[in-house]
């Protein structure tokens, strides 16, 4: 899994809405897999990233700086783009779990896939 | 912040790797456990390895914990590595963290076993459930004499020839032989046509009488079979095959005594204690409903009061401790059933279930159930397989994707093996499923993808830029389902977000051109039979057409409503059976079961095969997928109850309805 689609991830426990994210991220095994950069599309990516999100995950990763927002001008700023192509893209969480902030409720990574499934009376309304 | 408060001085290598250890045994409770540890000092701690699933017994690792103060309670949960134990004062449990981390002792089989402690908040475990044995169960107590287990235990001669004429095995597991009836693990069943010469020994059919006299028993069985487990022997969990044997089974424990886990279909389990010279019975729901077996291991946990003997092994921890295994020899006395059975379990029976495929659900518990059993298990049997028939993308998918701005986000809710994750490079693609082993495949493509049900997708609302969902909808059992699937894929998409949806087609022949998957059929009957069924069975053979439908008048079509009452014979008849459909000809219900016949089984593990006939020795099972066909109009009518869409563009693609919306 990488940041960017923990980015997106949310939890879906029955009504906790939108205090189920971010998903608490523990990591026991983080790969780095390198990806092409391409500047462009990181700097897409970058206005549709929950940045405060982002933070936490890459601290609990102990991972090289993130700037504490996007820095101006950054779609030309090549040093930024790369650093963010590889907090977002290259780096590889395996084992882990992810966890529901506001119900607690754990979900494990294994082998790079997180497991989201909840049982029925979970997602009952 | 893990426990540095308790080592601020420099750390000398063994004490190092303790400490390295005495993290990652943390790190393992949460992950494996959800079990969640404090940094800081609590009256709580949970000792990992020191627990009966490792082979410690309460009367070990007491005297341990005790030294370092008093022990308020001892919690050794059943099968688990690790317990819990509260101190009277934060003191003393600070005193076992700090003296008893990586503290070595000896496990009951005289194993090396280093402990690890971390503070909890709470010293607590759930309760595992009923307190009450599965119904139709009994045991009996000393049934029999010590005399009587004697003469039992020496009328099985182990030594015989593997030829002779009471058949013995020994499984992979345990040592077998069969009287009466030869049992058949191949098809776990009796041939009812061929009794063994003999009978049953003459010394249990007098004690079989004399049970019968004495109402234990309502039947005079017909087959035994003698089991021999060692300590580590077990027997996995199973129930005894329906239409082989009639309703009351019990088994006569011998030698020694062992622990028995019944299981729940809902997952309750009950560990039930069989005493040495007991007899279980087992009728009604126990025999039909619930498995039972043995987990082959050296040790049980069992009460540690004396007075409790047989029946279940309560969830009182404060009560539990390990008993060391001897060798049992179980009798178990069955009657060979000479009609199909016929009770009140049918998911679980054989004889039931071949001719009775699934009705249609009449509610959205039923409809779960009908996808649990005939979506989600089917395509977890089948996905390789499935997997290997899905390599080309459909064209007009591809051009959907493709369209799209660089630097979208978008979810394929439904991905299958993952075929359209990387059709365009230049956007981020995440893809979900139902089946664990489908994403794995999409995993092993080095894909984003997770695990998820398309009612409950773990994505934040507004995300996405696009979502595709092939498919998909189709599987959901009910009106009320597709459409709350449907409105799932809209809450992912931004304003102005598109998601693309496709579904099958009730109209296999749609403005006087036969789908591919119709011509299928006449290209198999050329060729060799090919019959991997589906809508998106796409051979490489088979010659792209150009007819991509039409653009479709969104206000003209019907209302769901309309659908359902008028044209849609299939929803008149509830509490009907779902029809199975013949692969590769025009459907004549809109719910149905498509057939899909397995091949080269690349999953050595039986498939649960829920249509046909059990144990049979058929090289290709088949697998009955549930299917609601549209017609012309309904995915449209769905997609106008929807809140905050509107409808780009509505097509007939290849035996597939088809819609593009937009996120208003």
């Amino acid at each position: 899994m990488k940041l960017l689609t923990h980015n997106l991830l949310s939890s879906h426990v029955r009504g906790v809405g939108p205090r189920g994210f971010p998903l608490r991220l523990q990591a026991t095994e983080v790969r780095i897999n390198p990806v092409e950069f391409n500047p462009e599309f990181v700097a897409r990516m970058i206005p549709k990233v929950e940045w405060a999100a982002l933070l936490e995950a890459a601290d609990t990763l102990h991972l090289v700086e993130v700037p504490k927002e996007p820095i101006q001008g950054y779609e030309h700023d090549e040093n930024f783009l790369r650093k963010m192509h590889h907090v977002l893209l290259e780096v590889d969480v395996l084992e882990g779990t992810l966890q529901c902030p506001e119900s607690g409720r754990l979900f494990p990574i294994s082998r790079g896939i997180p497991n989201m499934l909840l049982s029925d009376e979970e997602t009952e309304s | 912040m893990d426990s540095s408060h308790q080592h601020n001085y420099k750390l000398n290598k063994t004490e190092k790797k303790f400490l390295r250890k005495q993290i990652k045994a943390k790190h393992t409770l949460l992950r494996h456990e959800g079990i969640e540890t404090v940094s800081y000092a609590t009256q709580n701690l949970v000792v990992a390895n020191g627990g009966l699933g490792n082979g410690v017994s309460r009367r070990q690792l007491l005297p341990v914990l005790e030294k370092c103060g008093l022990v308020e309670a001892l919690l050794m949960p059943p099968n688990k590595p690790y317990s819990f134990a509260r101190y009277n004062t934060t003191e003393e449990s600070k005193r076992a963290y700090v003296t008893l981390n990586g503290k070595e002792i000896v496990d009951d089989l005289g194993q090396k076993i280093i402990l690890y402690l971390n503070f909890v908040e709470k010293a607590q475990w759930k309760e595992m459930g009923p307190q009450a044995l599965p119904p139709g169960l009994m045991v009996i107590e000393e049934i029999i004499s010590s005399e009587d287990e004697k003469m039992l235990l020496e009328s099985v001669d182990w030594t015989e020839d593997t030829d002779n004429q009471n058949f013995q095995k020994s499984l992979k597991h345990r040592r077998v032989k069969h009287f009466g009836y030869e049992f058949h693990y191949g098809s776990n069943n009796v041939d009812k046509d061929k009794p063994l010469p003999g009978g049953l020994p003459d010394i249990c059919n007098s004690i079989l009488e004399k049970w019968l006299k004495e109402g234990y028993i309502k039947h005079k069985p017909d087959q035994l079979t003698v089991n021999q487990y060692e300590p580590g022997h077990g027997i996995p969990a199973h129930i005894d095959t329906h239409s082989a044997f009639e309703d009351e089974i019990i088994s006569l424990s011998l030698g020694s005594e062992i622990v028995m886990d019944f299981k729940h279909p809902d997952g309750v389990t009950v560990p039930v204690m069989l005493p040495r010279r007991s007899l279980l019975v087992m009728t009604g729901e126990s025999r039909y409903l619930w498995t039972h077996g043995i987990t082959p291991r050296k040790f049980d946990t069992v009460q540690a009061s004396e007075a409790h003997k047989s029946g279940i092994i309560t969830s009182n921890l404060g009560d539990l401790t390990l008993n060391k295994r001897g060798i049992r020899t179980s009798f178990t006395f069955r009657k060979v059933r000479q009609t199909p059975c016929n009770c009140s379990y049918p998911l679980v029976c054989d004889s039931q279930r071949k001719e009775s495929p699934p009705s249609f659900p009449e509610n959205d518990k039923e409809a779960s159930q009908l996808e649990q059993e005939h979506v989600h298990q089917v395509y977890e049997e089948i996905a390789r397989h499935f997997s290997s028939t899905r390599h080309s993308p459909w064209p007009l998918i591809v051009e959907f994707l493709e369209a799209l701005p660089s630097g979208s986000i978008v979810a394929d809710i439904g991905c299958g093996n993952g075929k359209y994750l990387g059709i365009n490079k230049e956007l981020y693609m995440m893809g979900c499923d139902r089946s664990q082993n489908l994403v794995d495949i999409c995993r092993e493509k080095h894909f984003q993808a997770f695990v998820c049900d398309a009612l409950a997708v773990p994505v934040r609302s507004g995300s996405c830029d696009a979502c595709i969902s092939i498919a998909v909808i189709h599987h959901f059992a009910t009106v009320e389902r597709r459409v709350a699937a449907l409105q799932e894929l809209v809450r992912l998409l931004r304003p102005g977000g598109k998601a693309l949806v496709y579904v099958w087609a009730m109209e296999q022949e749609y403005k006087k051109q036969k789908s591919k998957y119709l011509r299928g059929n006449r290209i198999s009957q050329e060729k060799k039979e090919e019959i991997n069924s589906d809508a998106s069975v796409q051979g490489l053979h088979v010659e792209q057409m150009p007819d991509m439908g039409t653009q479709d008048s969104v206000s003209s079509v019907p209302s769901i409503n309309d659908s359902q009452e008028g044209g849609c014979d299939s929803r008149k008849v509830t509490n009907s059976k779902l029809p199975v459909h013949t692969n590769r000809t025009t459907f004549h219900s809109q719910d149905v079961l498509v057939p899909w016949h397995l091949r080269g089984n690349p999953n050595k593990d039986k498939p649960v095969e829920p249509l046909g006939p059990v144990g049979s020795h058929d090289p290709s099972p088949v697998f009955h997928r549930y299917y609601h066909v549209f017609r012309e109009g309904e995915l449209e009518a769905a997609c106008q109850t929807l809140s905050n869409v509107s409808i780009l563009q509505s097509y007939y693609d290849q035996g597939n309805w088809c819609v593009i919306l937009q996120k208003i």
